[in-house]
């Protein structure tokens, strides 16, 4: 039985926003289908009352104290757009025709 | 001997006194680039009028009577995966080709400050995700010790720059391994500093829990110099530890192992481990007793399932880390034809400029951290990370200092594992634990494989905030092992 099917790797390139080849999915699956077969080795360790570790050191939330600093630009900020107007970003539209 | 066989140390000391000029230095880097680079390929960027502006800027400093640092004047080649604002910064992917950072990285400010001059950016796996450099966008660097082999990854530019004399110094990072285990395979040192001891401001994020920036050299003294230079707490990264930085340079200068506890990880050798590496391993095992040292056996049990753990929780990381590259902001835009929607311009953008190892990554990852399969594989990866820490903490309480092989194997051919994911990653397995644990490791020189005639790494692994005794015991070793070769390991790889 394989760990991940063709489309699960589909949808999960869907969630990703990475628009794949019908070829990439193909070698994509098989390969992941290995990978998470090893991976999966996880389950066989006896964990149920271990905490689990997000991070190495336990460090809570660090602020910094709540000042004006000086930031980036407009220029700079938009130095690396792909395309710009009247001083902002310019995306492609973000709606749908029926919105 | 030429400028570019001398060590950091030297050069600092040549351009202090007024020797060399840090031009005359960087120049002699810029010629042997040239000759090397076309062999090699260790650099994405370089630009010799940036670097020489560089270069006069810190000969006026010293002329004007500035004291700086001991690195004052010395070349450094950067991993193009900290952000430059006079350098493109594309962290070896086409997503961000040509891209100019708005800002400097801490690290990248602080080689600055120190008046390290900037010879250009190096060649990388694809967002630092690999273990060869094959994953770059801009094709593989070369092994110096064998042309057809990889330099070892995601660092591969940084440790091949190192190795071929491009650089005395050099920067990486590690996630997984990708400082250790590219000096391992070319002969040279390279140390992953406690997690939170080096500053990730400015590193373009693959696993924030775990990437860590660091040295490479070609001698322990000179990589614990670097190690000084850019390390140190950081208000811009809220995971930066706030204490002084452990005393590196001493430790290197000193070396002496007489009376240390060192332990032998016992699940670290056998099946999957090539001979010539183990032999390498155990001698230096026997050295450091000859030299004093006490060694004893430890287990630690949870390092078999380190490898499953990273590689739910590095791409689990990642997959939301590379979100940002979003086709809006900055970057590469594809498809934008005034038809397409924002969505479908960011899948078309992402499909086209990221490679195929860095889609895998997301893609696994986003598996990992979907509902259902959270807490069987994140969740559960998490607790394994807990696991592994509680290893390393029962084996300090026992020993000062851990070793082990730094890789299983020396260089493997460009191409062998390129497409083979699992056989890539097992190139990490010596080295993972101490990314999830956050605890310090380096790994020397310790001699060539009988084998094949390449180079083999020593691992030392220390406590958090222990890199000093790295340092300590990486000397000791470099130490007794030159003696007997009568020089550095690197005076035996082939001329180029």
């Amino acid at each position: 039985m394989s760990a991940i099917t063709r489309d699960e790797v589909a949808h999960l390139a869907r969630l990703s926003r990475l628009a794949l080849a019908d070829e990439e999915l193909d070698h994509f699956a098989a390969q992941l289908d290995v990978i998470i077969g090893a991976v999966a080795r996880v389950a066989e360790v006896a964990a149920d009352d271990i905490p689990p570790s997000s991070h190495a050191l336990p460090l809570t939330n660090v602020y910094r104290p709540d000042e004006v600093r000086p930031g980036l630009t407009p220029k700079e900020a938009l130095a690396a757009a792909p395309a710009v107007e009247d001083d902002r970003f310019r995306v492609p539209r973000i709606l749908g025709e029926e919105a | 001997m030429s400028l570019v066989h001398t060590s950091a140390a030297e050069l600092g000391a040549l351009v202090a006194s007024g020797e060399v000029s840090a031009v005359e230095v960087a120049q002699a880097h810029l010629a042997r680039i040239s000759t090397v680079e076309p062999q090699v390929n260790a650099f994405l960027h370089v630009d010799a009028e940036t670097t020489l502006a560089q270069a006069r800027a810190v000969d006026a400093r010293i002329a004007a009577g500035e004291r700086l640092g001991p690195l004052a004047g010395v070349p450094i080649a950067h991993k193009d995966v900290f952000t430059t604002t006079d350098m493109p910064t594309t962290a070896g992917s086409k997503i961000l080709e040509d891209y100019r950072p708005p800002y400097d990285a801490t690290v990248t400010r602080r080689l600055r400050e120190a008046g390290l001059v900037i010879l250009g950016k190096t060649n990388l796996d694809e967002f630092a995700m690999g273990s060869s450099t094959e994953n770059s966008a801009y094709g593989p660097t070369r092994n110096p010790w064998d042309l057809s082999r990889i330099p070892g990854g995601s660092s591969g530019g940084s440790s091949a720059a190192v190795a071929a004399y491009e650089a005395p110094l050099s920067t990486g990072t590690d996630t997984g391994g990708s400082i250790r285990q590219p000096a391992a395979v070319t002969g040279i040192v390279g140390m992953k500093p406690t997690y939170g001891g080096s500053s990730r401001y400015g590193l373009i994020a693959f696993a924030s829990s775990l990437d860590t920036p660091g040295p490479f050299a070609r001698n322990v003294l000179d990589a614990a110099l670097l190690h000084e230079a850019f390390s140190g707490h950081d208000p811009l990264d809220s995971t930066s530890i706030d204490a002084p930085v452990p005393s590196v340079v001493e430790a290197a200068r000193n070396g002496d192992v007489a009376g240390l506890r060192i332990g032998v990880v016992k699940e670290f050798g056998g099946d999957g481990y090539q001979a010539g590496v183990l032999a390498r391993f155990h001698e230096s095992v026997e050295l450091l007793e000859s030299l004093g040292a006490k060694v004893v056996e430890v287990s630690c049990p949870s390092f078999t399932t380190a490898l499953p753990a990273y590689y739910l929780i590095a791409p689990s990381e990642a997959s939301s880390n590379l979100a940002r590259f979003d086709a809006m902001r900055y970057g590469l835009r594809v498809g934008d034809d005034g038809t397409r929607s924002a969505e479908e311009v960011m899948a078309l953008t992402r499909a086209a400029g990221f490679g195929p190892e860095v889609k895998r990554r997301i893609i696994l990852g986003t598996y990992a951290l979907s509902s259902g399969y959270y807490d069987a594989y994140y969740g559960q990866a998490q607790k394994v990370r807990t696991l592994i820490a509680r290893d390393f903490e029962a084996a300090f309480n026992q020993v000062d200092v851990l070793v082990s092989p730094t890789t299983p194997t020396t260089a493997f051919p460009i191409g062998e594992r390129a497409d083979d994911p699992m056989a890539m990653y097992l190139a990490d397995l010596c080295t993972i634990p101490t990314n999830l644990a956050g605890n310090a490791a380096i790994s020397v020189p310790c001699g060539l494989a009988d084998e094949d005639g390449l180079p083999v790494g020593l691992q030392i692994m220390a406590p958090v905030l222990g890199d000093d005794r790295c340092y300590r015991v990486g000397a000791a070793v470099e130490r007794a092992l030159e003696g007997r070769w009568g020089g550095s390991l690197l005076s035996k790889a082939p001329v180029l």
